[in-house]
């Protein structure tokens, strides 16, 4: 590389105010291409420079009210077409809810749609050389002297007469900065197989790490606690016993904690005969058996047991339980019916305990006292 | 000890001022004595719209007073005068309380004994909410305020001849008792007078709502009167369009801040929608009262919110003052947003309206004319006020 075009000739002053003063130098000289370097934003600079104000804030409008539109837009198409689902009872274009992320979405498109624009209009990107780069001048103005250039395009240029007009307002150093045409080529170098390189490297670690952290890493199996239970099952074969069966039978002459086996299956008349209701007609008794007569029994003996049933003509109309050979049963026989069945009428042991079908014996007894009674139950 | 000596001649304010805040004074007393007269409640509920306006000038300048000292802020030294005299409305604020504290029963649904008796969450709310309380309360704010005030301004009044910097630490240390003390003394004002109106409701962002307002109210009064000041030479020389920036900038900021807190209460109270809470919205969502609900809108958020937008109108004067009036309406009627609905629940709006402002606006101007009669305008022997007056953004 040889640098030998002239880009611009500088000045370095020590003090802000030696800057400002140059800046007002060189305008009044009528210079335009010119610019200024500090290492803090020295106040009152736009003035001496007769800088404009800058057009970065309409984009920054423009891209925020473009981002918030946008987004608006994008929720409303969310939850009034693609899935309009209510959510706590709202209507669909529920738009104060909407708010919050239009409004965070605004800052966010606005800001980093401001830089990007900073980036390509005012730094040029992708070019990324300037002849100021790596020169003693930009080291100095990047930590504690301010510097002026004036370039040698600015129509008025003339390295003599600059050097001159630096010189006069008392500078630490004036010196020319020159610069090598290769250097500055804008080539868009985006085609560079290097740089493609380097863009699928970073896409494969990219997709390789998010595919490995998703899948290998971060890996859940799904959520099966319920179906899979630390439990032996029926139907499934074991090693715990010889004949390999899990599901076993009850050992001989056992029966199970709770269950009293019905001794008197298809025998009605034993039952009547030798069955005793255990339960007193107390009113709790009695309380419990209405209940569960009117809940198991009425709707098809009626809500007295008068057979006047609610089933009207759907099923055959089940008896009156205030017939004389209901009343003259023992107990043990209206028992036996609850608890077998009586040719068309079901068994309902597995509904009514045992406890509750004596209850209802002694319901229905009330009943049929109730509905026959006799002189000495008046007095 | 200060070694610069800012040049500054004191001058007193044209008798126009004094003539429009006797006017407005009287204007508006002679409403508010009619009001009374022909309706005894409304004037009540006038006179609480009032009072939270002019609390909000008052204490809402005292804690820019203590904030700048605790900021070390300096760009606002040179007009920190303006917001003393205008904290000095704190004693007017004792007055326009006064008919309220007469009459408590006939505006506070909790002091009615009966009520509570028959009603279990008024009844839990009433070791709070009970008469002697309140007083006790409002009695314990007045004499806070009194006192911050009194000492903030003397010890600022006193460095004007001394030049000691010593009374800038000895204020530093105020501000840093006073913030706690502003925050929740407002907080409480707030719910005590706007809050208890419907003793039922509750919201707990409403201290911030109220203090959100309250800043931005009497920054707007504040700008309203530098502006006209320092256009006319009232101020120091040197102070121009940096400053007239900062103060558009803080208007601007807490115009977002005001609408930011409003949406929040009224968003989680719409997405909740709990029949507890959105009972007091929709009150203001009819009956005439949903048109003073969008106008707050424009009037508090969208109209500021632009004119003050772009950096040139934050540095225009003529702007800054127009909507520094602006914003002290807008408050005005959120704080009528706020009361009125509990007084009817359909839209009432009438000259019964006007007198309170009025008054207050009068209240307002006598009171910083009587103070600019005997104290500079600037505080000249503050070590800050050179730095101040050279600001620039
Ligand atoms: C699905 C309808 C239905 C229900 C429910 C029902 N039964 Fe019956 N029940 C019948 C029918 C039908 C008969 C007559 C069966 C037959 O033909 O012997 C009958 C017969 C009887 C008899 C014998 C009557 C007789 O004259 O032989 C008794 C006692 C009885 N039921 C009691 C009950 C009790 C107690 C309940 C409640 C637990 C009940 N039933 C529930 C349909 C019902």
């Amino acid at each position: 590389m040889n640098k030998n075009l002239l880009y611009s000739v500088t000045a370095l002053f020590d003090t802000p105010d030696g800057i400002i003063h140059a800046a007002e130098a060189v305008r009044n000289a009528g210079y335009k291409r010119y610019d200024v370097h500090t290492p803090y934003p020295v106040h009152g600079m736009d003035d001496a420079m007769e800088l404009k104000d800058s057009k970065l804030g309409f984009i920054t409008l423009g891209a925020g009210l473009l981002g918030g539109a946008g987004v608006f837009a994008f929720i409303s198409w969310v939850f009034l077409a693609a899935y309009p689902n209510v959510i706590g009872g709202k209507p669909y274009f529920s738009w104060p809810a909407f708010v919050p992320v239009t409004f965070e979405i605004t800052v966010l498109s606005a800001v980093l749609l401001t830089i990007g624009s900073l980036i390509v209009f005012f730094f040029k990107f992708p070019n990324n050389s300037h002849p100021l780069h790596d020169t003693p001048y930009m080291k100095n103005v990047s930590s504690d002297k301010f510097g002026i250039s004036i370039q040698a395009n600015d129509p008025k240029f003339d390295e003599a007469a600059v050097t001159a007009l630096l010189s006069s307002l008392h500078p630490l150093t004036v010196a020319p900065v020159f610069y090598d045409e290769e250097e500055l080529r804008h080539t868009w170098t985006t085609f560079d197989p290097k740089f493609l390189a380097l863009l699928v490297g970073v896409a494969l670690f990219v997709s390789g790490s998010t595919y490995l952290h998703l899948n290998k890493l971060l890996y859940l199996p799904p959520f099966d606690w319920m179906s899979n239970q630390n439990k032996f099952k029926p139907q499934t074969p074991t090693a715990q016993y010889d004949d390999t069966r899990m599901m076993r039978s009850a050992p001989d002459g056992t029966v199970a904690r709770g269950f009293i086996p019905y001794p008197f299956k298809g025998m009605p008349d034993s039952a009547g005969k030798y069955l005793v209701n255990p339960l007193q007609p107390t009113s709790e008794a009695l309380a419990l058996g209405k209940t569960k007569f009117l809940t198991y029994c009425s709707p098809c003996h009626g809500n007295f047991a008068r057979g006047d049933s609610r089933l009207r003509g759907q099923f055959p109309n089940p008896p009156t339980l205030h017939s004389d050979k209901v009343r003259n049963w023992p107990d043990g026989n209206i028992f036996h019916v609850i608890t077998e069945g009586q040719n068309i009428m079901p068994s309902y042991a597995s509904q009514v305990s045992r406890e509750e079908r004596w209850a209802i014996v002694h319901y229905v007894r009330a009943l049929q006292r109730a509905f026959n009674a006799k002189e000495s139950d008046t007095q | 000890m200060s070694t610069t000596q800012v040049p500054y001649q004191r001058k007193d304010l044209p008798a126009s001022v004094t003539a429009f805040g006797a006017g407005a004074t009287a204007a508006g007393a002679a409403i508010v004595a009619l009001t009374f007269m022909f309706d005894h409640s409304r004037g009540l509920y006038n006179n609480i719209i009032g009072l939270s306006v002019l609390a909000s000038v008052a204490v809402g300048a005292l804690f820019y007073v203590a904030l700048e000292y605790l900021a070390g802020a300096v760009w606002s030294t040179p007009f920190r005068r303006v917001m003393e005299f205008l904290s000095a409305t704190v004693f007017a604020l004792v007055v326009v309380a006064l008919p309220l504290m007469a009459n408590l029963h006939e505006v506070f649904h909790w002091t009615h004994m009966e009520a509570v008796a028959k009603d279990p969450i008024l009844a839990g709310k009433s070791p709070y909410l009970n008469i002697q309380f309140f007083t006790i309360r409002n009695i314990a704010f007045a004499v806070l305020w009194i006192f911050f005030y009194a000492m903030l301004t003397r010890f600022s009044r006193k460095q004007d001849t001394t030049r000691d910097q010593k009374y800038t630490r000895i204020n530093i240390r105020f501000s840093t008792a006073f913030m706690p003390v502003f925050a929740l003394t407002t907080t409480f004002f707030a719910i005590d007078w706007i809050m208890s109106l419907e003793p039922h409701w509750f919201s707990t962002i409403f201290g911030v709502y109220y203090f959100s307002g309250t800043f931005l109210c009497a920054l707007a009064v504040a700008t309203f009167i530098i502006v006209s000041l320092n256009e006319r030479g009232y101020l120091v020389a040197g102070l121009g369009k940096d400053h007239y920036y900062s103060l558009g900038t803080l208007l601007f900021v807490f115009t977002n801040f005001w609408a930011y807190i409003a949406f929040s209460q009224f968003m989680l109270i719409w997405y909740a929608n709990v029949p507890e809470e959105t009972y007091w919205f929709i009150a203001r969502w009819k009956n005439g009262w949903e048109y003073v609900s969008l106008a707050l809108i424009f009037m508090k958020f969208l109209v500021p919110y632009f004119v003050l937008l772009s950096q040139p109108s934050k540095m225009d004067g003529r702007k800054l003052k127009f909507i520094g009036i602006w914003i002290f309406l807008a408050h005005t009627v959120d704080m009528y947003w706020l009361i009125m609905p509990n007084f009817s629940r359909s839209l009432v709006l009438g000259w019964q309206e006007l007198g309170f402002p009025l008054l207050i606006a009068g209240l307002i101007t006598l009171t910083f004319v009587f103070k600019a009669r005997k104290e500079n305008l600037v505080p000249i022997g503050d070590p800050k006020l050179q730095r101040g007056i050279d600001f620039k953004i």
